[in-house]
């Protein structure tokens, strides 16, 4: 369980965050949706005890997170960013089996949980060979998702993880999270401006704006009871326009 | 400091030959050793040679010539601190430059002074190397000139100075107060030029040293400072008491074969048998001694070739050294300090500030500053050459680090790499193509600057290019720099080469297009 209690962030003169609470249920996929600026990835950051809240609590499973906290909060988190973060220097394997390597599993352990992570997310054994630079977009997301369940956390925190890939590589990968997510049974944040990503994979959602929670609830509960007209506009913003429709 | 200039001579060959298998101990008997210094101008060349080849025929000791060393500041330096035992110097400088004090003007003050260095002044050689005026023959018999005094009232003279005489208070200032001299126009030329100016009759008068080689040879009049302005230049040697204490015969036999045996006039012929007629030094100071093989006149330009190109590989390899061990120390060094100032970003920039200000010390400067912590020869060379390099490897340590993409960086905390295998898995790899650039550039630049070591005694190309400048002789400054440049050129290819080594594989991919 993640939550977070009336936490503000600010950089310089941009205030990410303006009092912002939430909770993360356990083993659901809670989507936070919005747009640029809107302060959804600093959730992810204040969580990981990447950046310290101004003001607030942020805990993982009772945990407050802090300097302190901080270490054995990540162990139990998988972070997957937008580009993949991979380290251009180190091959797939490399990649993939860091975290573990960087605890101390022998070698062969890590070569068997790589093969293991490589049959779940359908990657081919011989591109687990591949430097970053040779791979396309969504083998190094698959990569960067490997790398984030190497350890099997609890915790995955995902922040526009498709974001940077084509339409049908992106359709094609969330249909693949939905069933993996819902498999390992893992509480699941996932930061995304795709409405039709948050429909798909989240359990519930957090429309944020200008660092503000806007609505929390299923998506039923958004298009149908939406708590301002910002939340309407947002979700029919990304809809096909009719004419359009007409051809599906 | 009294510096000669130069015709164009060579003597590299034969002094380095001697040089270089002086410095290698032939495993021979105990025989104590005399370091010899000289500073990097002919005559000072000449008498150092002289006092060589006398304590060699003297037979108490073994030598080891350290010629060319690079100005007073070094010279004694190396003497005071026991890195030398003996070389030729001047009563002014000793008096202006050393004891700095101007009004040390008597031998027996001089020797009290220097004795509280540990140090003795012998008996001075015979000449005075001072500063004078000249003029031409003819002008001297139109005029009637002959002494300082004579110039006063003819301002339609046009006189030609050495940049520093114009300046110095022992120069053109003082001497016109002095004299009451004036004239129509004066202009200032490097000194090597001035006799061909004096002979073309565009000037009349220049200033001259008075033991100039071209004194020897040229239609010139050096007019008597008849009311005594100029300082004394009593040509001396400067030795350790240590020395003269423990090798008498060989001191005396210096005393007896130099003290007043080289007058002016003698001095300028044989500056001008090296500086005009290319002799060696050696050979000169052998023939004076009376110990020459009958000299022939001039060694023949292809055999001055062949004696340099015998001396390349040595050179080669002792400049490879210096280049080599001070960029290693370099790399081990800068590196870590680029971290720690990546690290520390406000300590970074004090370091990094710092490292700034040594790169901006001239770099013989630099290598001077060594010589009362290291003394003279390789050591404080590797070490000034050390503290060069840095530079470029800490500044480009420090900014491959700072520029690392910041998600790299987060990512690297969250899979929970911390300290050493943050910086050794994935900080140093990432930043490793601007570190070895780093490397490279302070490789490259090495190289150059390792060329004046020589003027340390550090050895090296540098060696044929400080007795090329000394000399005026173009083919032994090339000797020294051409090897240079393409050792320069080398360590780059060599560095492409080691980048495709060094480089990781995956970052290489991403540096060329797919």
């Amino acid at each position: 369980m993640i939550v977070l209690r009336d936490v503000s962030k600010r950089f310089g003169a941009h205030q990410a965050l303006d009092g912002v609470s939430l909770t993360v249920a356990p083993y659901t996929t809670h989507v936070l949706l919005g747009g640029s600026g809107s302060g959804k990835s600093t959730v992810l950051r204040l969580v990981l005890g990447l950046v310290p809240a101004d003001t607030g609590d942020v805990a993982v499973d009772g945990v407050p997170v802090g300097p302190a906290t901080r270490r054995d909060i990540q162990r139990r988190i998988g972070y997957v960013v937008q580009e993949g973060a991979l380290y251009p220097h180190l091959t797939t394997a490399g990649n993939v089996g860091l975290p573990a390597r960087a605890r101390g599993w022998p070698a062969a352990a890590i070569e068997a949980r790589v093969n293991e992570l490589a049959r779940l997310v359908d990657f081919r054994r011989p591109l687990l060979e591949r430097y970053p630079a040779e791979l396309s977009g969504g083998q190094r997301q698959r990569v960067s998702l490997m790398r984030a369940l190497v350890l099997d956390p609890p915790v995955l925190l995902l922040d526009e993880p498709l974001g940077a890939l084509d339409p049908i590589t992106r359709t094609e990968l969330q249909g693949e999270l939905v069933q993996m997510f819902r498999e390992l049974r893992k509480t699941v944040v996932l930061v995304t401006h795709d409405v039709r990503e948050a429909f798909v994979l989240g359990t519930n959602i957090t429309l944020l704006d200008a660092g503000r929670v806007v609505q929390h609830g299923t998506f039923d509960d958004l298009a149908r009871r939406p708590a301002t007209p910002l939340v309407t506009e947002f979700l029919r913003a990304q809809t096909p326009p009719p004419a359009m429709a007409e051809y599906f | 400091m009294r510096r000669r200039r130069p015709g164009a001579a060579l003597i590299a060959g034969t002094l380095l030959a001697t040089a270089l298998t002086a410095a290698v101990p032939a495993g021979a008997a105990e025989r104590p050793v005399v370091r010899i210094g000289s500073k990097s101008f002919t005559e000072s060349y000449i008498l150092a040679e002289l006092v060589a080849q006398i304590v060699e025929q003297a037979g108490e000791a073994r030598v080891d010539r350290k010629f060319g060393l690079g100005g007073t500041g070094i010279v004694y330096n190396a003497l005071a601190g026991g890195e030398l035992d003996v070389y030729p110097e001047y009563t002014g400088t000793v008096a202006r430059m050393i004891l700095k004090d101007p009004g040390v003007t008597t031998l027996d003050v001089m020797r009290t002074r220097v004795a509280e260095r540990g140090l003795v002044v012998s008996a001075p050689l015979g000449f005075d190397n001072a500063y004078a005026l000249a003029v031409s023959r003819a002008t001297a018999g139109r005029l009637g000139l002959r002494t300082l005094s004579d110039l006063r009232g003819h301002r339609e003279l046009t006189a030609l100075f050495d940049p520093g005489f114009l300046d110095r208070d022992d120069g053109w200032p003082g001497l016109r107060r002095h004299y009451g001299l004036d004239f129509r126009d004066v202009r200032i030329m490097e000194h090597a030029l001035a006799y061909r100016a004096l002979a073309s009759g565009k000037v009349d008068v220049i200033t001259v040293f008075t033991t100039d080689g071209e004194l020897a040879r040229e239609a010139v009049t050096v007019l008597a400072d008849d009311r005594k302005f100029f300082p004394d230049y009593v040509a001396v040697l400067l030795a350790r008491r240590a020395f003269v204490e423990q090798q008498p015969r060989t001191w005396a036999a210096l005393e007896r074969r130099l003290a007043g045996r080289l007058d002016n006039a003698t001095m300028a012929r044989l500056n001008a048998e090296v500086d005009l007629d290319h002799q060696s030094a050696a050979a000169v100071a052998a023939s004076f001694l009376g110990t020459g093989l009958g000299t022939g006149r001039r060694e023949a330009g292809s055999e001055r070739r062949a004696a340099l190109l015998r001396e390349l590989p040595a050179l080669t390899l002792q400049h490879l050294v210096l280049v080599g061990v001070s960029l290693a120390v370099a790399v081990a060094l800068g590196v870590p300090l680029g971290i720690l100032a990546a690290r520390r970003r406000r300590l970074g920039q004090v370091e990094l500030m710092g490292v700034g200000v040594l790169q901006t010390i001239p770099a013989l400067a630099l290598l001077s500053f060594m010589i009362p912590l290291f003394g003279i020869g390789r050591v404080p060379a590797l070490v000034a050459l050390s503290l060069y390099a840095l530079l470029p490897i800490v500044r480009n340590t420090y900014a491959g680090l700072v520029s690392l993409d910041p998600q790299l960086v987060d990512m690297a905390a969250v899979i929970g790499l911390d300290g050493t295998k943050r910086l050794g898995w994935v900080e140093l790899p990432l930043a490793s193509v601007t570190i070895l650039a780093g490397i490279k550039t302070a490789a490259v630049l090495t190289v150059g600057t390792a060329t004046l070591a020589a003027f340390i005694g550090g050895g090296g190309y540098g060696t044929l290019i400080v007795t090329g400048l000394a000399l005026n002789d173009a083919a032994t400054i090339l000797a020294g720099a051409i090897p240079s440049a393409l050792m320069a050129l080398a360590v780059h290819g060599l560095f492409e080469a080691f980048d495709r080594l060094a480089v990781p594989r995956g970052l290489r991919i991403r540096a060329s297009p797919r």
